[in-house]
């Protein structure tokens, strides 16, 4: 296989997932087919090639810096797991 | 008259127009066929019946006080990737499970503000990554056409509540042939604009250089109606284009003299299934009929467009579903120890098992060390891609085939091999990475199941993709095919 059981804990670490014990084995095997079925892409004559930066070659469309949306803080945390005051809550990250 | 619920959204429009039946009778008659049908096929994850109602009574209101926009109380149905002011929205997935949307998406406002009725969410696979819609967390939605049968994905619910006469249309997203594949499996129009062509605002991101919304219907001139409805510029989408939009229903008249038709070689190759070969090449015996000219034009790196799009797609999908942090909305793990852990279990536990895959496959080809392996081989690769297209389109106005290599085929078939699964978008994904429009017209049947003829244009090209479908819809009736259990 192309990942090792090491490797897959690492990428699941920088993409900030645990995997459970029993997912581990088939997100091995899965992965590295996937890695294994877009390695072909090295095949592909690419030399002088400039990649791809929008489908339509379009530049970033900037706007103004302008307040555009009226304040919905109350409804927008509405959907948060935990708030206080207008303030999210996680667990502690300073001692 | 004929059943409301068997007639098309531009034979309804007429109907409300008339005076023949009101939008309450209509909606309500929908209602009763989602809550007979809705739960067999699992189409819905949201029933919307009392704002539907509520809203058909404002459309019969707006229509008796002469204010009927242009799809004034027609019903229709959201895929679950659409924000939804106040409803549910879902996008497939256990990490938005109890999410309600403070805010509508630009195509919910376009459609509401135009008089549509929405009766509902669709499901989905999860966070519309999936061709089957078995990813999804509410379960997989079950072909009209047979039970046991995949009605593909991601866009499944959407798919089958417009093929078993559940809603006449309903919006779709399409970021690898979302829109489609489904639409060829059921046997219904599946309409993909050109990149920017609809505004992404509010439809919640997969992977936001491919994705573009649009529709599924039951007839091309239906698409037509809606298309001119949702498409235009939004400020308020950053890939939104600024590009006039013409009057869809208006194209779709004029005939098919002169127009030239792209086959592609290798569309026809050993992937394809026979009896669905078959098929496609019946319907461009039609075209051809119809005084359209066929002409073979090469696409000499197909073979990369699937590779390509597994490492360009799950890399902006790591990036964006990097937002679902369990702290300002979706699931969070319960007694997180620390921040780490809250993040790495919220995560853990709200995705599926096919979108953390695709969340890994994109965080290892953005990684140190193999990014420039991957990710900037792949948009390499990718304009090699598009380049193919712009030089076939050229010599042709339309390139045509096969939408899928296979009929609908059955849950958990290809559950086992992502590999598999991802190949039965061998055929569509090419328009995603060009940001090509392209659609999927039905053009036959395999032994009881429906297959769809896939026509792709240059960009901007929405009115001539529209016109072939129609003027082959004048010429055969596979379209208007129900299944049996649904008519």
């Amino acid at each position: 296989m192309s990942l090792d059981k090491d490797q897959v804990q690492h990428i699941a670490m920088l993409a900030r997932l645990r995997l459970a014990d029993d997912e581990l084995a088939e997100t091995q095997e899965k992965l590295s087919r996937i890695v294994d079925f877009v390695d072909q892409l090295s095949a592909a004559p690419t030399d002088e090639v400039v990649p791809m930066a929008h489908p339509l070659n379009q530049a970033q469309r900037l706007r103004p810096d302008q307040v555009t949306e009226a304040n919905e803080r109350d409804k927008v945390q509405e959907n948060a797991p935990s708030v206080s005051d207008g303030h999210y809550l996680v667990p502690k990250v300073l001692e | 008259m004929m059943d409301l619920h068997s007639q098309t959204l531009t034979q309804l429009k007429d109907g409300l127009g008339r005076g023949d039946f009101s939008s309450l009778e209509l909606t309500q008659a929908l209602l009763d066929r989602i809550a007979a049908h809705g739960e067999e096929l699992n189409a819905f994850i949201t029933v919307m019946r009392d704002a539907a109602l509520e809203n058909a009574k404002q459309a019969d209101a707006a229509r008796a006080g002469g204010n009927a926009g242009v799809l004034n109380g027609l019903p229709i149905v959201h895929k679950d990737i659409f924000c939804t002011r106040d409803v549910l929205t879902t996008c497939g997935s256990r990490m938005l499970e109890n999410f309600v949307s403070p805010y509508d998406a630009t195509i919910v406002e376009r459609m509401a503000a135009a008089g549509a009725v929405v009766l509902g969410k669709t499901n989905m696979d999860e966070f519309a990554m999936g061709s089957s819609n078995e990813t999804s967390y509410f379960g997989p939605v079950k072909n009209p056409w047979d039970h046991e049968r995949s009605p593909g994905g991601s866009s499944g619910g959407s798919a089958a509540s417009v093929a078993a006469r559940l809603s006449p249309a309903a919006t779709a997203t399409d970021t690898g042939g979302s829109i489609r594949q489904p639409a060829a499996l059921t046997n219904t129009v599946g309409f993909k604009p050109t990149y920017g062509r609809v505004s992404r605002y509010g439809m919640i991101a997969f992977a936001s250089s491919l994705d573009q919304a649009g529709v599924i219907t039951r007839s091309a001139a239906d698409a037509a109606l809606l298309l001119g409805v949702m498409a235009g510029f939004d400020e308020r989408d950053s890939t939104s284009i600024d590009h006039p939009v013409p009057d869809y229903v208006a194209g779709l008249d004029g005939s098919l003299k002169g127009l030239r038709v792209g086959i592609v070689r290798q569309h026809f190759d050993d992937g394809l299934d026979d009896a669905t070969g078959k098929a496609v090449r019946e319907a461009l015996a039609v075209l051809e009929a119809q005084g359209a000219s066929l002409t073979e034009v090469d696409l000499p790196n197909l073979d990369y467009c699937v590779p390509t799009y597994y490492v360009v797609a799950p890399a902006e999908c790591s990036s964006n579903l990097s937002r679902f942090d369990g702290v300002r909305f979706g699931h969070r793990a319960e007694d997180p120890q620390d921040l780490l852990d809250l993040y790495c279990r919220s995560r853990g536990e709200g995705f599926g098992a096919e979108v953390k895959r695709r969340i890994m496959t994109g965080t290892y080809v953005l990684s140190a060390g193999y990014y420039d392996a991957y990710y900037l081989k792949a948009q390499k690769v990718r304009q090699l891609v598009s380049d193919d297209f712009s030089r076939a389109f050229e010599n042709v106005d339309v390139i045509a085939g096969p939408t899928t290599p296979t009929p609908a085929f059955k849950l958990g078939d290809k559950t086992d091999d992502p590999i598999t699964m991802y190949l039965n978008d061998i055929y569509t994904i090419g328009a995603n990475l060009a940001g090509l429009p392209a659609m999927s017209t039905p053009c036959g049947m395999v032994d009881g199941l429906p297959v769809g003829l896939h026509l792709v244009g240059p960009h901007w090209a929405e009115e001539s993709l529209l016109r072939t479908s129609h003027q082959f819809q004048q010429q055969t009736d596979w379209h208007a095919q129900c299944p049996e259990a649904y008519q």
